[in-house]
């Protein structure tokens, strides 16, 4: 069975150190080779590209992210990791220069395709940015934004079990009509990510969440991490290959190609599979180079 | 005793006195001309706004003192009269000019707020429509007030508006000079929300209207406010434009309709009465300035504390 899902994410991502594979067709080997674990699947990313103002900024992603998991996106400074994230939820309509090419799967439904409002994607894949960026309003109204432009009912209970969730309540409960930029940056990292939870979203997604916090806000928000993935499915962009081997279950390791004039550079998915396999018998050499600290 | 020490030694040890010396002279040394230069650049400066301090200073007190035979309840109860000047006032100026102020505030917040929105969250910079229309913002809040005098009394007055000589037609023309003012500072306080404020909204399945609505305007309130505050006391002191509007000198009776009958401000009221041939008038004319100055004094104050007090640290 691993030995089938080795040959199948080394097909997937067509290297397997070896010659040039041909990766057309690929995405019937990643669906079957996961189904057949029985995990189902929240994206199907199909040779996902982004380009700003026509330039590749990642190409030819195609994985597939599953439920209540923790999938980490790891690699080398501009590798696209966080352009990739930010595909899932739409966000990178707000800039003007960029366009999507290929296909990413929500549960069956093409993100992209012409019908779909990106508002409504957002309602059900949240975002946790790398800078903590709470609003300047009181804690209680922050966490309140979500459910009450919405227009989700009872916006008090649905404050308190987000606070709860992120475990914050207990810090913060006495002190609800406090601005919330006086809290830590962990603590603010932590109402950023309950505000993301009080929409009561399928997904959150984590671009290097806790790379502006230290060591402890890490700690607790990688504990946090662990608890809410029973109930939600997270994707994370980090640039600590550590975190990523203590917190997630699956992890995809991307690389910065060069063009053969070397003008332009964009970032390529070398290989996607469970996070154990990937750091202890990655199949791609470049993978064991950079998990092992030899590279990047 | 001298000849046991190494004369290698001792020639060290000249050389090290003497180099420290050398070093201690260039150091202590201060090059004469750079510190005079640096000291006459500070005098010259301090003159420079002690000049201009004691302008504004020597107006403010001349017209204190020539304007205090005046200074009475009767400034401010009275109107104006050709034959007895001890019993003029400004009365009908004051709320002329605060007819044409409310005018003008219930113009340019709404106009001038919502154009700063639309530049700064709707327009796409690359269209030659909205990039011309930056442009020209800029080069309205330089055109000079008679200008917009000049257009208050084509369009306004007669023209397609056919207003007459009211108030109305005061509060647009002073509308309009000062909106550029106010989309300006609308945009700079718009912008001044970070991106990431914005962005953390929109992740949350808000929609554009609503984080400019919850988020991005709360947030700027204060930048607008001290933009509204500033484009109104400029808006109070304009005299050029009123003149071309009709902004009469001789009104006895209170207007309360602003589409009728004449109606006065309190520079036109100040520059008529500065000309009067009797002195009594033109002391008159001192007590209105010190009144007009100690109000642009106050709402300036007003909105500098109020800039400062809720000015959002990011």
């Amino acid at each position: 069975m691993a030995d089938q899902a080795r040959r199948a994410a080394g097909a997937a991502t067509g290297r397997t150190g070896g010659p040039e594979i041909d990766v057309s067709g690929v995405t019937e080997g990643i669906t079957h080779a996961h189904a057949k674990k029985g995990a189902p699947t929240v994206f199907d990313l199909e040779n996902l590209t982004v380009r700003y103002d026509g330039k590749p900024a990642v190409r030819d992603v195609s994985m597939a992210i599953h439920e209540n998991e923790i999938t980490a996106l790891i690699g080398p400074s501009g590798c696209g990791k966080s352009t990739l994230i930010r595909c899932l939820n739409r966000m990178n309509d707000l800039i003007p220069s960029a366009t999507v090419e290929g296909h990413c799967y929500y549960h069956g439904q093409d993100l992209y395709g012409t019908e779909v409002d990106p508002v409504e994607v957002r309602k059900r894949i949240g975002m946790v940015f790398q800078k903590p960026n709470p609003f300047p309003k009181p804690i209680f109204d922050n966490v309140a934004f979500g459910p009450r432009v919405l227009g989700m009912p009872d916006v008090k209970e649905r404050v308190e079990r987000a606070l709860r969730s992120a475990a914050l309540w207990d810090e913060v409960k006495d002190r609800l009509d406090e601005n919330a930029y006086g809290m830590s940056g962990g603590q603010q990292q932590r109402l950023c990510i309950a505000r993301c939870i009080a929409v009561d979203p399928d997904v959150i997604l984590m671009d290097e969440p806790c790379s502006a916090l230290d060591p402890i806000s890490t700690g607790r928000i990688e504990d946090l991490m662990l608890e809410l993935k029973e109930q939600y499915s997270i994707v994370i962009v980090t640039h600590n290959m550590q975190q990523a081997a203590r917190v997630s279950n699956r992890t995809a390791f991307l690389i910065v190609e060069l063009d053969a004039e070397e003008e332009n550079r964009w970032g390529q998915l070398v290989e996607y599979d469970e996070t154990d396999k990937i750091f202890t018998n990655p199949s791609d050499s470049r993978t064991e180079d950079y998990v092992t600290g030899k590279v990047g | 005793m001298a000849r046991d020490r190494d004369p290698m030694s001792e020639r060290t040890r000249l050389a090290t006195a003497g180099a420290r010396a050398a070093v201690l002279k260039n150091l202590s040394r201060q090059p004469g001309r750079d510190v005079w230069t640096g000291r006459i650049f500070l005098i010259v400066l301090l003159i420079a706004i002690g000049i201009a301090l004691l302008g504004l200073a020597a107006l403010i007190i001349q017209s204190a003192i020539k304007g205090q035979p005046a200074f009475s309840m009767d400034l401010f109860t009275e109107g104006p009269s050709r034959v007895n000047p001890e019993s003029a006032g400004f009365r009908p100026a004051i709320i002329g000019s605060l007819y044409l102020i409310g005018g003008v505030i219930l113009l340019i917040v709404p106009l001038g707020v919502g154009a700063a929105i639309y530049l700064e969250e709707y327009a796409n910079r690359e269209r030659w429509w909205n990039r011309l229309i930056e442009l020209n913002i800029q080069n309205l809040a330089a055109v000079p007030s008679i200008i917009y005098g000049i257009l208050g009394l084509a369009f306004f007055v007669r023209g397609p508006f056919d207003l007459g000589f009211v108030v109305a037609a005061g509060s647009l023309t002073l509308a309009l000079l000062v909106l550029p003012t106010v989309i300006l500072a609308a945009r700079e306080a718009i912008r001044a929300v970070p991106p990431s404020i914005r962005e953390g909204s929109l992740a949350l399945g808000a929609t554009q209207w609503q984080t400019i609505r919850r988020q991005v305007l709360p947030a700027s309130i204060p930048g607008i406010a001290t933009g509204v505050i500033l484009a109104v006391s400029r808006a109070l002191g304009e005299a050029a434009p009123l003149l071309l509007v009709g902004a009469a000198t001789f009104v006895t009776a209170d207007q309360p309709n602003p589409f009728e009958g004449g109606y006065s401000a309190m520079p036109v009221q100040i520059f008529n009465y500065a000309l009067d041939p009797q002195e009594e008038f033109r002391t008159l004319a001192a007590a209105g300035v010190v009144v007009m100055l100690v109000v642009l004094l106050a709402m300036n104050s007003f909105a500098i504390w109020l800039r400062n007090r809720y000015e959002q640290q990011w």
